[in-house]
């Protein structure tokens, strides 16, 4: 043999060799863990808050963040794709020739020494033997071969050689497996990206900016995965391609446009269904073509894949009021935007700048656990999604909700307001009066910015307190007057935050808890007064005193007040009407190597089936012509579970020994 | 031995595996025949083409499971009579579910999986005492406590299934659409399996391994039941509303099924293979199926296993590929259905290829079966991706 040819084998038996195999098999199970421990393709910002920036460099060289998608774990694919191949190509042949093969040069002397093996000794001629034989063995499946061997008789007989067919199928399944989805990956866009051809997009520009090098024509890629959102009365001819931290556009031969997006409901207020109604605008097509996909429900237009995937908010044009807030003036300013757009607002914080994200038209939440409807959902109603940016860059989230929400039998306006995406929302509860309105708790709010009626209440209630003599000294009228007017001030602009902290900065540690219980006796009394005020300008009776609805709203909008302060905005949006436009997000999808991959499944499992349930066995019959009869010698072997197939020679052994005389 | 010529020359005759077929095998295929049939004739129109597909190919299949194994004849029968009794004292009306007595104690579906539950828990405890008495009318007691289990596990999928098409007609579906129903079908399907390998190894002894995987299960159903209030019926978000759940979530549970019996029967290994060593003359010990024994089932239970896997897994994708626009996303769920199926992939050629035998195979299917319970549970639990529903 020559050096060459030894290399060659070794490589072969490397190659194909077992313990190469199962190290590849541990080896993408160990990387596809990673993969899944580690969330992938997330925007790279979210990676550097949550390992840092050390790591998360390493973590991106390692091409951690796209497991899938990286080369390395192409090379292992690929290893295995190699070594199944090379398994395949090494035993096939020799497995082949197994099935065919009867292996009629058996010696006795291997005959005899086989686990299974039985002889018997008759007293008729071998011919009339060969032929029970031949009939017993035929009767349950074998297959038979003889040869004469001298004076003796061998015969060969094998049942199940598919099995070894089965051992090809399903290791030929798993290449073509690995060939399909080689076909359906995105090896293609990483070639072209290497070779410079293509180049990622991250910047947030629109679609028709995104320069030539990120965009792929619709012949330029056999299959791709992307989607694309398209509001309601527009359409689109183009996907985006998410590729790590950017994208790509991938223009496709037609548009599709979005004529409606439904969401259906059950009674429970759980999602049923959702559907699109599409139009294909193709110049191969007489007319349009009109279809209407679901979940579950794909339209497939020329290859191409469309699937309904998600919605979002399709620029709803929202009708706001901002009420302004810490000013004693109520007039709100009526505000007209579009979900998506931005507005800018003067304010006494300066120039702020409004941005509308996000609508919804329901909000379904688990129920509370005695909601007196007995559902276990509820419909909070519209709410819209905005961020409050000011010029400094600094931003806010807010969710607000258009209607009042009943929680604990009383409802309420709800504002959500978070500084970060990480954060959960904070909630701020604005009671609705008894019109269902946020009048009255705007006008109690705007009275504590009045500063003159402030005023004027603490003084009404010093000269109470002085007429009735509870106060010994008048000299500490004003004095009085101007804490309990500062005290409101600092409520109103901090709630019960600021004041503790006043009191922290101000007061000896062991005064400060006497002196907070009488700030918050002082202020209740001045809040209170504040609120009899306003039920009086309101025309309510409280000459029988107040009635508990009333004063449960007093507490509740006093709640209110006090977190006002830390809501952050010199205003308060509220949606007063909106004109819905919904967007549905499109999947859509070119993979022409589905079928070779459903092709590849099917072989592998038919193969799957005949390795396990076929069992290829074998059995060799020698016929020795003894005196005045013959000797016969069975022998059996089986290459799948030895104790199955000794069971199966014993019977076999039986049902000789009832046939044989 | 007395046989006539005539045995001798049938014995010879390569008969048909039809031919052997008794009138009560006739019997039980012309019923399900006019089962499928009256299903069929019922409900077609609220069906779509694959779902009559199913329906058939569930017909054909359970004429094949009688036919194959005659005990599954009187488990069906019974449980389909039951459950087609509570679909009866139901009407159309779910409040009877309190009214009437048979629906209230014994087969509604909750009552029914509660019986389950019981039955299965006593089963494994009298499993034990089986194993350590040895004796064997307790061992049938055991046998016959898996079977009504099933049975009434059976019954509360059956009834589940069609209460949920009482609550509302758009929230019916078939019950194997959450945590607490698969739940069931996992401990049902486990136990049939098992329940096979008792048959055809007479190895009753091992049922108190078996017993102890279902009874695992029973006890977070329990938990999920009382402490989560899991087991009310909630329609099915739309990513679910597909034909394909009826054949790839059935087919997923024979693979789990399988590798937790092959991961109790390892257990049973272990226990015995040092009480080989130790020269034990105990006789619970002696009880136990032998060493061969045990490690053939553990091979075919693996095998089983494995060949409903790949199917589910194939399935799972081709539904991917509807819902979700493809057969493959990497998400958390396929990507740990692909570890599950490599890792008894190299069990398998361990085994064959390597020659490995025993020891170091039981302890694999024990971590095998801890791979397919992160898999199954808590892929779902830790780990976000589109099987978790998050979006539509
Ligand atoms: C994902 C990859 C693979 C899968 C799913 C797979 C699957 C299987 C299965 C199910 C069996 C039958 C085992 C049994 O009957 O107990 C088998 C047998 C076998 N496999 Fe693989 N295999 C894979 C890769 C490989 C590779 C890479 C090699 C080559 C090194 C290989 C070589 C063999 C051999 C030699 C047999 C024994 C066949 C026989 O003697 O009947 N397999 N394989």
């Amino acid at each position: 043999m020559s050096n060459k040819q030894t290399h060659r084998k070794v490589w072969l038996e490397f190659l194909g060799s077992m313990n190469l195999a199962i190290t590849i098999l541990v080896a993408l199970s160990i990387a596809s863990i990673i993969g899944t421990v580690l969330q992938q393709n997330q925007p790279y910002t979210n990676y550097i808050i949550k390992f840092g920036p050390f790591w998360h460099e390493i973590f991106r060289a390692l091409d951690l963040y796209d497991v899938y998608g990286s080369v390395w774990f192409l090379v292992l694919l690929g290893f295995l794709v190699l070594t199944t191949s090379v398994c395949i190509y090494r035993n096939a042949p020799v497995m082949l020739k197994d099935m065919k093969h009867f292996r009629l040069n058996v010696q006795e002397k291997s005959l005899r020494v086989l686990h299974n093996f039985n002889q018997w000794t008759l007293s008729e001629p071998t011919d009339q033997t060969e032929q029970r034989v031949d009939q017993i063995l035929s009767s349950r499946g074998y297959k038979l071969r003889r040869k004469q061997d001298g004076e003796n008789i061998v015969l060969a007989a094998m049942k199940g050689g598919m099995n070894r067919m089965g051992y090809i199928l399903t290791h030929t399944g798993i290449i073509v497996i690995c060939i399909g989805g080689l076909i359906d990956g995105n090896l293609p866009l990483s070639v072209k990206e290497w070779t410079g051809k293509l180049k990622v997009e991250t910047r947030d520009i629109a679609a028709k900016d995104v320069p030539q090098i990120s965009r792929l024509k619709p012949s330029d890629s056999a299959s791709f995965r992307g989607s694309v959102t398209i509001p309601e009365g527009s359409g689109s001819n183009l996907v985006f391609l998410n590729v790590r931290d950017g994208y790509l556009i991938q223009e496709l031969p037609f548009a599709v446009e979005l004529k409606d997006f439904r969401i259906e409901h059950y009674q429970s207020g759980q999602p049923k269904s959702f559907e699109s109604d599409l139009i294909i605008h193709d110049d191969q097509l007489e007319e349009p073509l009109k279809k209407t996909i679901a979940v579950n429900h794909p339209l497939v237009y020329r290859g191409y894949n469309i699937y309904q995937a998600s919605f979002a908010d399709g620029g709803s044009v929202l009708q706001i009021a901002a009420r302004p807030l810490f000013n004693k003036n109520q007039k709100s300013l009526p505000l007209e935007g579009k979900v998506n757009s931005v507005k800018q607002l003067e304010t006494i914080n300066g120039m702020l700048s409004i941005e509308l994200n996000d609508f919804k038209l329901f909000n379904i939440f688990p129920a509370e656990k005695n909601d007196p409807s007995g559902k276990k959902f509820k419909n909070f109603g519209p709410s819209f999604t905005f961020k409050v940016r000011d010029e400094d860059g600094q931003a806010r989230e807010y969710v607000n909700y258009m209607s009042p929400v009943m929680q604990e039998g009383r409802y309420f306006y709800l504002s959500g307001m978070r500084r970060s995406n990480a954060d959960q929302f904070k909630y701020l509860h604005i009671p609705a009066d008894s019109e269902g309105s946020m009048e009255r708790f705007f006008k109690f709010h705007a009275m504590l910015n009045d500063t003159q009626r402030v005023r004027q209440t603490a003084e009404q209630s010093v000269d109470i307190a002085l007429k009735a003599s509870k106060l010994p000294d008048a000299s500490m009228r004003d004095e009085i007057i101007a804490s309990m007017v500062r005290l409101v001030g600092l409520f109103n602009q901090g709630g019960y935050i600021a004041i503790d902290k006043d009191i922290r900065d101000k007061v000896p540690a062991d005064r400060q808890v006497k002196v907070a219980e009488a700030y918050l006796k002082i202020l209740q009394n001045m809040l209170q007064g504040l609120y009899l005020n306003l039920l009086n300008s309101e025309g309510v009776d409280i000459s029988k005193g107040i009635s508990p609805e009333d004063n449960r709203f007093f507490e509740d909008a006093v709640n209110g007040l006090a977190g006002l302060g830390a809501y952050g905005t010199p205003f308060y949006l509220q949606l007063t009407s909106f004109e819905h436009r919904q967007a549905s997000g499109l999947q859509i999808t070119r993979s022409p190597g589905k079928n070779i991959v459903y092709f590849g499944c099917l072989i592998l499992i038919i193969g799957i089936f005949m390795m396990f349930y076929i069992a290829h066995q074998r059995l060799w019959i020698i016929l020795k012509p003894a005196d005045n009869g013959t000797e016969v010698l069975l022998g059996g072997a089986g290459n799948r579970n030895q104790r199955d197939f000794a069971q199966q020679f014993e019977k076999l052994v039986n049902l000789f020994n009832r046939h044989l005389p | 031995m007395s046989v006539t010529q005539q045995d001798l020359a049938n014995d010879l005759n390569p008969r048909s595996f039809i031919s052997t077929l008794s009138v009560f095998d006739w019997v039980w295929a012309a019923l399900l025949v006019v089962g499928t049939m009256y299903a069929y004739q019922q409900y077609a129109v609220h069906m779509d083409a694959y779902e009559v597909g199913i329906l058939f190919g569930t017909g054909i299949a359970l004429i094949g499971l009688g036919w194959g194994w005659k005990a599954t004849r009187v488990f069906m029968l019974i449980a389909g009579l039951l459950s087609l009794i509570a679909i009866s004292q139901y009407g159309g009306d779910l409040g009877q579910a309190d009214q009437r007595f048979l629906l209230k104690f014994l087969i509604s579906s909750q009552s029914a999986t509660m019986w389950m539950s019981a039955l299965f828990i006593m089963a494994t405890v009298t499993y034990f005492i089986h194993l350590f008495s040895g004796n064997e009318f307790i061992g049938k007691v055991a046998t016959s406590m898996v079977w009504s289990a099933t049975t009434m596990g059976t019954i509360g999928l059956l009834v589940r299934w069609r209460e949920s098409y009482l609550i509302s007609y758009d929230y019916g579906h078939i019950p194997v659409s959450n945590l607490y129903e698969v739940f069931i079908l996992f401990a049902i399907i486990t136990a049939l399996i098992y329940l096979f390998y008792e048959m055809k190894f007479k190895t009753r002894n091992l049922g108190a391994f078996a017993l102890l995987v279902i009874s695992a299960s029973v006890a977070f159903l329990l938990w999920y039941h009382f402490e989560k209030d899991a087991s009310k019926i909630q329609p099915l978000v739309p990513a679910l509303q597909s034909y394909w759940m009826k054949i790839h979530v059935p087919a997923n549970f024979v693979g789990y099924g399988s590798f937790g019996l092959a991961a109790m029967i390892g257990i049973a290994y272990l226990i015995k293979d040092r009480a080989v060593t130790n020269n034990s003359q105990s006789a619970i010990m002696a009880r136990l199926p032998s060493l061969e024994v045990m490690d053939d089932v553990m091979h075919k239970a693996i095998a089983l296993g494995f060949a409903f896997f790949t199917i589910a897994t194939v399935l799972g994708a081709m539904w991917a590929a509807e819902a979700w626009g493809g057969y493959w996303s990497w998400d958390p769920k396929e990507t740990w259905a692909l570890i599950v199926w490599l890792n008894y992939a190299a069990w398998l050629h361990m085994r064959l290829t390597k020659g490995w035998r025993g020891k170091p195979l039981a302890w694999w299917a024990i971590i095998g079966l801890f791979v397919t319970t992160f898999a199954f549970l808590g892929v779902n639990m830790f780990l976000s991706g589109l099987h978790s529903y998050g979006e539509l």
